[in-house]
């Protein structure tokens, strides 16, 4: 009779089990079997009405029923969640092709990635970047490199002056009077770079009124040997890391009144490789930098004895660099700032340019 | 300065088989750049022919038909010029002959065969100033020798080469035959052939009739000889062309002589009309304000600083730039007075700015060698001799305060070596110094070297250094690395932490020039100072140094809307000058924003106040000035937006501005920002140092206040701020509302505030207590009410 019912809510069970269709129902399902008042629970409550002797079979009996419930519940769960998660999915997928949300992306201007590059190989040298007034008086821009008023050579340097004294500087070189000139009292090795804009008036394809030079200059007792041949070996690592491999070098004398020698230094023509091409006006060489070794009057006139001290100065002109470096063909988009232009470079650069 | 072939052969054996450019290859090698090396005249296929019949073309009122021998055949030559005619020697271009002008082909004209061209001298590509009119105008006629079928530029000594110098400042000695023979010997170890210097000299002693007088220090050689008789012509074809070559316009034979001889020597010389001249020459500095007509009929006004010659009365010349009217050569001229002299060469620079660069101040500015200047002077009677049949005076007027004398330098062969980072020997180093016709005296590894004195560059031992180098040849000497003390380079990393800082930001760097116009120079500042302009401008739109860079980034903004750029996020790192007690500059960062900031569908972000505000807050964070700074609505230039800027203050000092451009500057809504990156920096900001956080969990709690409009929410914070005291970590502002819901002069703003104790976990009467402090505080200051949840 007891058994029955068990029996009863079997096939009663296996009834209801046919009409789940989603986990509410199953859920709704559980408490009516499993609940405090459920069916399967319910059974429970017989077993004080059975005789002692069949006790155990029938408590067997409702845990088996219980444990097909749970294994039945367990089973279809799973797969009503797994159905559930399945729709969450579809219902969230985004056409990933439609355009990012971002913020502009900023550019270094070309100029600026190119001092920056100098500077990092230079300071891997030891070498220390210095500033000087853009603003600058006769005295250091001319007169404390060897060019008194009235020299000729001031002619290669037409000038913006404000007044008789003051004016913008035409050369990066105006630091070289102030660095040594601090140093007087008690004179010391120097290595140091001055990147920084520069000024002359002249303006045309390619001359801009406004442009950047690096100066450059190693001081050092004489017996340490700072002679042509370390400015030269400088250079030619100057030249591989800033503008290439593979390029040639040439060293042409010239004439600057605070060096002596003085060489223009010419780069192989990266375009046509040294046949000769329009670039290079059919020379096949490219100058991009003046050099040499230190007047011994620039030494004497800012406290430093050229009979014990000597070195070598250098000074490219970045524009230049610039345009070797990154194909620009016409110097005057470095100052036209055209939005366009900038964005281009605004990433990453490493690799060496010019191959 | 322009070196003609054939002129420098007659001083120096240049060997045949090289060619033009190798010349020029070689001296660009010693540092004397060139422009152009080529032919004098650029023309090929052309040969010497004779018209020898000439009859009107049937079907042009101008052109002929011309029947030309050239030796080997007639040719038929259809021909506009007026001059063609039969029986004349001409100039005839060949089929294929490549002119400057383009190149010869057969043809038709008008329906006649032609088969090639005769040509005028103009169309051999000789610049106009040396041609005159039947040059231009009419084909050119050969005399009677010019033989049939030959190089008619051969025939007329045009077959010459010219390389175009740039010399350097230095070099005035190369600025002569004489000189770049010199230098051209020491490429190809030839010796410098002598200057033929001899002529007759009559009885008399100029002395005795001219008298020169030397009234300034800046005149320190004059000299003065007497040529009579000379006998006014067209000079003969190797000088015309020579000076055609060097650039020079050949006159008649007396002044082709005095050019002749400057390019010859590098020593300018002067030669007046001696009977207008008077008996005496004066040279002296010119009164302020004296007036002179010079050789080009300009009156010109002079002032102290001008070297002239004058006679008795009046100036007749400027001094080492151009001489006068009135004493001026002429074809009557019958005796000359010569002029060669050395003047201060500052002064003839000052003097040659101001009124004509010639070619004569060009080598006075760049110093003379006094024994060139006696040179030239006898140079000059040997030619006026030869080729103006002239007698030449005996004596010379000599005034003479030089102090030539040859420099002896000692140098060590480790000198040269040194500085070289070479290894040469004394015998290599004697050897340089003996191609350079340089004398030496060599004793064990010393050597005095004796520069000649037509080298005023060399003075000092560096000088010898850089002829040896420039001899031997720089390309021969090894480079390496100098071996020096290991030691860890500085930069300023600042300025390059801001530069990244601004680029991840999304802004574009650009490079602005400095110079502004004058005009805008007080623009987006209050601040007082002079503004510093320029003597001489370039253009008056850039007269100025610019004090703020908005302006400067202003311009590009303009340029870049103008091309359609829709987005312009820039900055710039750059200088602002000023003059206040003394001259002065500062480094400055400068931001300017327009259009979209963000993208993305439906996240378009377009700039606004609060964009920009936050760059500036990300950057001053970043800097470590969290918490240091604030914005006033106050000193705002009225280029900006009153009601939409403010000034940046960091530790209570003004360092910056940032606001919209005024609408009245522009209609496009343009977001700037500049701060005094000097001002900025100079305020310490303390070293990177953890703090523990918290292990205590903490407490949100959000609450909104209705206030009156125009209380500002900074204001708010600040109240919440003071009165959270310590527990308060974080005040964020969610949302600002006006509306229907509210007041018309109120708005709502909706507070999320974080509450912390670094050493307990917060109970909620803790939290609530200061949570209440704060409501009671915020509507007491503001006369706030606390909006129902």
């Amino acid at each position: 009779m007891k058994n029955d019912k068990i029996k009863e809510v079997k096939s009663l069970l296996e009834e209801d089990k046919k009409n789940i269709s989603n986990i509410n129902e199953l859920n709704d399902l559980k408490v009516k079997y499993l609940g405090k008042k459920g069916l399967i629970t319910q059974l429970n409550s017989l077993i004080k009405d059975i005789p002692n002797e069949e006790k155990k079979a029938f408590g067997q009996s409702v845990n088996e029923l219980r444990t097909i419930f749970n294994n039945y519940y367990e089973e279809k769960k799973d797969i009503f969640e797994e159905e559930l998660l399945n729709e969450r999915l579809e219902k969230e997928a985004i056409d990933i092709t439609l355009p990012a949300v971002k913020t502009k992306r900023g550019s270094k201007h070309p100029v600026n990635r190119m001092i920056e590059k100098i500077e990092d190989l230079f300071v891997s040298m030891g070498y220390d970047v210095m500033t000087g007034p853009e603003l600058e008086t006769d005295e250091f821009c001319f007169e404390r490199l060897n060019l008194p008023k009235g020299h000729p050579a001031r002619d290669m340097q037409d000038s913006f002056y404000i007044t008789d004294e003051y004016l913008l500087r035409t050369q990066t070189s105006a630091v070289q009077a102030r660095t040594l000139l601090a140093n007087k009292e008690d004179p010391k090795p120097i290595r140091e770079i001055v990147p920084g804009k520069t000024y002359r008036k002249e303006d045309d394809a390619t001359h801009s009124h406004q442009f950047c030079q690096c100066e450059g200059l190693v001081i050092d007792r004489k017996e340490n040997h700072v002679s042509l041949a370390d400015l030269k070996g400088t250079l030619e690592v100057f030249v591989k890391e800033v503008i290439g491999d593979n390029l040639d070098l040439r060293f042409r004398p010239s004439y600057f009144p605070f060096t002596e020698p003085s060489y223009e230094v010419d780069v192989s023509c990266f375009k046509c490789g040294g046949k000769g091409c329009p670039l290079c006006k059919d020379t096949g060489w490219i100058e991009i930098l003046g050099a040499g070794i230190v007047h011994p009057n620039v030494l004497r006139m800012n406290g430093y004895d050229p009979e014990e001290w000597g070195g070598f100065a250098f000074g490219p002109g970045l524009e230049r660099l610039t345009m070797f470096r990154y194909g620009i063909p016409d110097m005057r988009y470095l100052y036209t700032n055209d939005i366009r232009f900038l964005e281009e470079f605004d990433r990453k650069d490493d690799c060496d340019a010019i191959k | 300065m322009l070196l003609s072939r054939k002129f420098v052969s007659d001083y120096i054996d240049i060997p045949n088989e090289v060619d033009i450019k190798d010349l020029a290859n070689r001296l660009t090698s010693l540092g004397n750049e060139f422009d152009s090396a080529e032919k004098l005249i650029n023309a090929t296929n052309l040969t010497i022919g004779k018209i020898i019949e000439c009859t009107p073309h049937p079907d042009s009122d101008h052109l002929k038909v011309c029947k030309v021998d050239i030796g080997s055949e007639v040719l038929q030559i259809v021909c506009g010029a007026p001059n063609a005619r039969s029986g004349i020697k001409v100039i005839v271009a060949l089929d294929g002959a490549k002119l400057p002008g383009g190149t010869i082909k057969k043809g038709m004209i008008r329906g006649v065969e032609s088969n090639g061209m005769m040509c005028a001298t103009e169309e051999l590509g000789l610049d106009h100033k040396f041609l005159k009119d039947e040059d231009i105008n009419g084909i050119k006629e050969l005399d009677d020798d010019a033989k049939l079928g030959e190089d008619p530029i051969k025939y007329l000594e045009l077959d010459d080469e010219v390389i175009d110098f740039d010399l350097t400042a230095n070099r005035g000695d190369l600025l002569s035959i004489l000189g770049m023979a010199y230098e051209i010997g020491a490429i190809y170890d030839k010796k410098v052939k002598s200057i033929d210097l001899s002529y007759n000299e009559n009885n008399e002693d100029i002395n005795n009739i001219f008298k020169v007088d030397i009234k300034t220090d800046n005149c320190s050689l004059f000299l003065s000889k007497k040529a009579l008789n000379v006998e006014i012509k067209e000079s003969p074809n190797f000088i015309k062309n020579r000076l055609i070559a060097s650039g020079i316009r050949p006159i008649n034979n007396v002044v082709d002589i005095s050019n002749y001889v400057m390019l010859e020597t590098g020593q300018p010389l002067h030669f007046y009309d001696a009977d207008r001249l008077g008996d005496t020459l004066v040279v002296r500095m010119a009164e302020e304000g004296e007036e002179l007509t010079t050789l080009d009929n300009e009156k010109r006004i002079l002032s102290d600083t001008d070297i002239v010659i004058a006679d008795k009365k009046k100036a007749i010349g400027l001094a080492g730039v151009m001489g006068g009217l009135s004493t001026e050569v002429e074809d009557d001229t019958k005796n000359i007075i010569i002029e060669s002299a050395i003047f201060d060469s500052i002064l003839v620079r000052r003097t040659s700015n101001k009124i004509l660069r010639s070619e004569a101040s060009n080598r006075f500015e760049k110093g003379l060698d006094p024994n060139r200047t006696n040179m030239a002077i006898e140079r000059a009677c040997t030619l006026l001799e030869k080729y103006a049949n002239a007698t030449i005076m005996g004596g010379k007027v000599t005034y003479d305060k030089t102090k030539v004398s040859e420099k002896d330098i000692p140098i060590t062969l480790k000198n040269i070596n040194d500085v070289l980072g070479a290894s040469l020997t004394l015998d290599e180093v004697v050897d340089i110094f003996r191609r350079l016709d340089f004398k030496t005296k060599a004793s064990k590894d010393s050597i005095i070297v004796t520069a000649p004195t037509r080298r005023l560059d060399i003075s000092i031992k560096e000088d010898l250094i850089e002829e040896v180098g420039r001899i031997y040849g720089v390309n021969n000497i090894k480079g390496k690395l100098p071996i020096v003390p290991m030691k860890k380079g500085s930069y300023d990393v600042t300025t390059r932490e801001i530069r990244n800082k601004m680029i991840s930001l999304g802004l574009n760097e650009v490079l602005s020039y400095i110079l502004i116009n004058d005009k805008d120079v007080h623009k987006y500042t209050n601040d007082s100072f002079e503004e510093v302009k320029l003597l001489d401008p370039l253009t008056e739109d850039r007269n100025t140094l610019r004090y703020s860079m908005i302006p400067s980034l202003m311009k590009i903004f303009k340029y870049n809307k103008k091309r359609n750029v829709k987005d312009i996020s820039i900055f710039e790192i750059g200088k602002g000058f000023y003059k206040k007690d003394t001259y002065g500059e500062n480094n400055k960062l400068c931001v300017l924003m327009y259009g979209n900031y963000y993208y993305g569908i439906g996240n378009k972000k377009t700039v606004d106040f609060y964009i920009i505000k936050g760059i500036l807050e990300e950057l001053l964070d970043y800097l470590g000035y969290e918490n240091r700074y604030s914005l006033v609505n106050d000193n705002i230039p009225k280029e900006l937006h009153p009601g939409a800027s403010a000034s940046i203050k960091v530790n209570n000092d003004i360092v910056g501005i940032i606001g919209k451009v005024h609408p009245s500057v522009t209609k496009d809504d343009v977001y700037v920002l500049e701060i005094n990156l000097d001002k900025l920096l100079e305020k310490r900001v303390s070293k990177m140092k953890y703090k523990e956080i918290s292990k205590f969990p903490g407490v949100s709690k959000d609450l909104a206040f209705i206030l009156d409009k125009n209380i500002a929410a900074g204001d708010v914070i600040s109240t919440i701020k003071k009165a959270g005291g310590k527990l308060i970590k974080d005040i964020n502002i969610f949302d600002i509302y006006t509306g229907d819901k509210i007041k018309e002069n109120e708005k709502s703003i909706a507070f999320s505030l974080y509450f912390e104790d670094s050493k307990k976990t917060l109970n909620d009467d803790e939290v609530m207590q200061v949570f209440n402090s704060i409501i009671e505080k915020v509507e007491k200051t503001h006369n706030a009410i606390l909006r129902d949840k």
